[in-house]
């Protein structure tokens, strides 16, 4: 049993625990809130949607997390706009705009000499997280959780029946606006630590594991919250175990709680439905 | 100030891609009203409560409630919706209390944490609809008619001076309907002002004060008994009417539907 916590020995073991359990914890409380809103695919258009704007960032020398966020938000904002002014419906829209943009971040990523590695955009290198990445991600993941958990109840209104948020003078666009910037913001912290397209399943896998075991939301962030965090820490264990990707480790632990849920969780599992 | 509560005045509404769905409508409700709003598919009713919760700018004309425009009377929490079934989801995680507190968040403070008063008047709107009991049921474990007095309850516990129902009778059965019928009474009591979106035109001489027959304009407005005729009813359904025989008796209205 020892050999089990031996990684702990390691600076940068310890780094990836803290950091993956921070981006695991943020992504779950947003992706409740994904989940319950029907925004699920929106997760993964904006995850690909970054690429352009990392690349920009990297040409014109600004901070690449700067260039993610506003190529992310370009792409939400964008989806809104053609969903309202053409007959084709949203996640069609999505498909093509996101697809469109992360194939113009590949070509743009072809063609500029860089020390980047693509596969860490896509797939994530907690284990070689830099000390200004480490506070970084600490500091603007715990900002992105404080908020979600204290705006819950209106995400939640704002989610269930945005005609009442309206009725009762609410700022429902501004609501939904603040979610979809903590989405790219979101997704932009997380790069580092999973990439572009394991973010994808932190942003889903939590929020439909609470949903299956939870009829309150505030048990369902609970839920969520913590399956992530120890999806996080098993799979770093095995990444280090077995010597495999460590991001891909972490989402296919989470994989495997959502599949144990799906069939076990109480009342809502498919072996246990009551409704 | 005058006695009128709600008032509708010209008000235009125009799409981006051109349709216009209501012209020139016009008519005022005052306190201690029940009014149905009647029409076919597609004849506006959505729209006026769309431009009623300030969803919709107009592109003519104006709604104002006790005098104030829209935005003003929503920001006083003064108009409670009650949307209809098939718009809510009803595997969300909220039991009966939550969807009752959520009409006391405009009253609260930005983190929505309940004082004693709101949880007061969430008791005292639950038990008003009989639904204490279920106080702790996630919503979708409820009926067809105890899901409909969760949301009065919502509306009652935001204390809502203008309550808008969407096709509130769906999906209802016959008991239900009749309970329903007897808070909306007690609201017109209280001097709320409720205006029922309906196309079930059996029940409207019932319980309704007035009647708008709408078909993106008025068609005509005003008491049950003068609006509601025979004349009125088949211009507003273009003729679609199933049973077209309206007696001045009420009674007779049991097994009238409209078609389209």
């Amino acid at each position: 049993m020892s050999g089990w916590l031996d990684f702990l020995e390691f600076e940068f073991m310890r780094d990836a625990m803290l950091v993956g359990s921070m981006v695991a914890a943020m992504c779950a409380a947003l992706s409740c809130f994904l989940v319950l809103k029907g925004w699920s695919l929106m997760g993964d258009a904006i995850s690909h949607a970054v690429l352009p704007g990392i690349v920009l960032a990297y040409l014109t020398g600004l901070p690449l997390l700067i260039g993610a966020f506003a190529a992310g938000l370009f792409c939400s904002s964008s989806i809104g706009w053609i969903k309202r002014h053409s007959r084709i419906k949203e996640d069609t829209v999505m498909g093509v705009a996101f697809t469109g943009m992360f194939a113009f971040g590949l070509v743009l990523f072809s063609r500029t000499p860089s020390e980047m590695h693509l596969d860490h955009i896509l797939v994530g290198n907690i284990l070689g997280i830099t000390r200004s990445q480490f506070l970084q991600t600490l500091s603007l993941g715990g900002a992105i959780l404080t908020v979600t958990l204290m705006l819950r109840r209106d995400l939640l209104l704002v989610c269930f029946d945005p005609g009442q948020a309206r009725a009762m003078a609410l700022a429902d666009r501004f609501l939904n606006y603040l979610l979809l910037s903590m989405l790219s913001l979101a997704i932009v912290v997380s790069l580092q630590a999973v990439g572009i397209i394991l973010v994808v399943a932190m942003l889903v896998a939590p929020g439909c594991i609470g949903h299956l075991w939870c009829d309150r939301l505030d048990r369902m962030l609970i839920v969520a919250i913590t399956s992530a965090v120890l999806s996080t820490w098993i799979g770093l264990m095995v990444s280090f175990q077995i010597d495999a990707a460590s991001g891909a480790c972490i989402v296919l632990v989470q994989a495997m709680f959502f599949f144990l849920s799906l069939l076990f969780a109480p009342k809502h599992g498919i072996f246990f439905r009551t409704t | 100030m005058s006695s009128t509560k709600l008032e509708v005045s010209g008000l235009s509404v125009a799409y981006p891609n051109g349709h216009q769905a209501l012209d020139r409508v016009s008519f005022q409700l005052s306190s201690g009203t029940i009014c149905a709003l009647v029409g076919m598919n597609g004849c506006g009713k959505s729209t006026l409560f769309k431009s009623i919760m300030g969803f919709v700018r107009p592109s003519g004309g104006k709604v104002e409630i006790h005098g104030k425009p829209v935005r003003e009377s929503l920001k006083q929490q003064l108009v409670a919706y009650v949307p209809q079934s098939e718009e809510v989801d009803w595997q969300f995680p909220v039991s009966v209390w939550d969807v009752t507190m959520m009409g006391r968040y405009g009253a609260m403070n930005f983190l929505r944490i309940p004082r004693a008063i709101d949880k007061r008047k969430v008791e005292e709107s639950l038990r008003r609809v009989n639904m204490w009991d279920f106080k702790d049921r996630q919503i979708g474990e409820l009926s067809g008619g105890q899901k409909k007095r969760v949301f009065l309850a919502r509306a009652l516990a935001q204390g809502g001076q203008v309550i808008l129902l969407d096709e509130p009778f769906t999906g209802v059965d016959i008991k239900t309907e009749k309970e329903i019928v007897t808070l909306l009474r007690e609201i017109r009591q209280a001097g709320g002002i409720v205006l029922v979106s309906t196309h079930d035109l059996g029940s409207v001489p019932n319980y309704c004060d007035e009647v708008v027959l709408l078909n993106r304009s008025v068609i005509s407005s005003g008491p049950t008994s003068e609006v509601f005729t025979e004349e009125n009813l088949s211009k507003a359904f273009g003729g679609m009417l199933r049973h077209t025989k309206v007696g001045q008796n009420y009674t007779e209205f049991g097994s009238l539907t409209a078609a389209g």
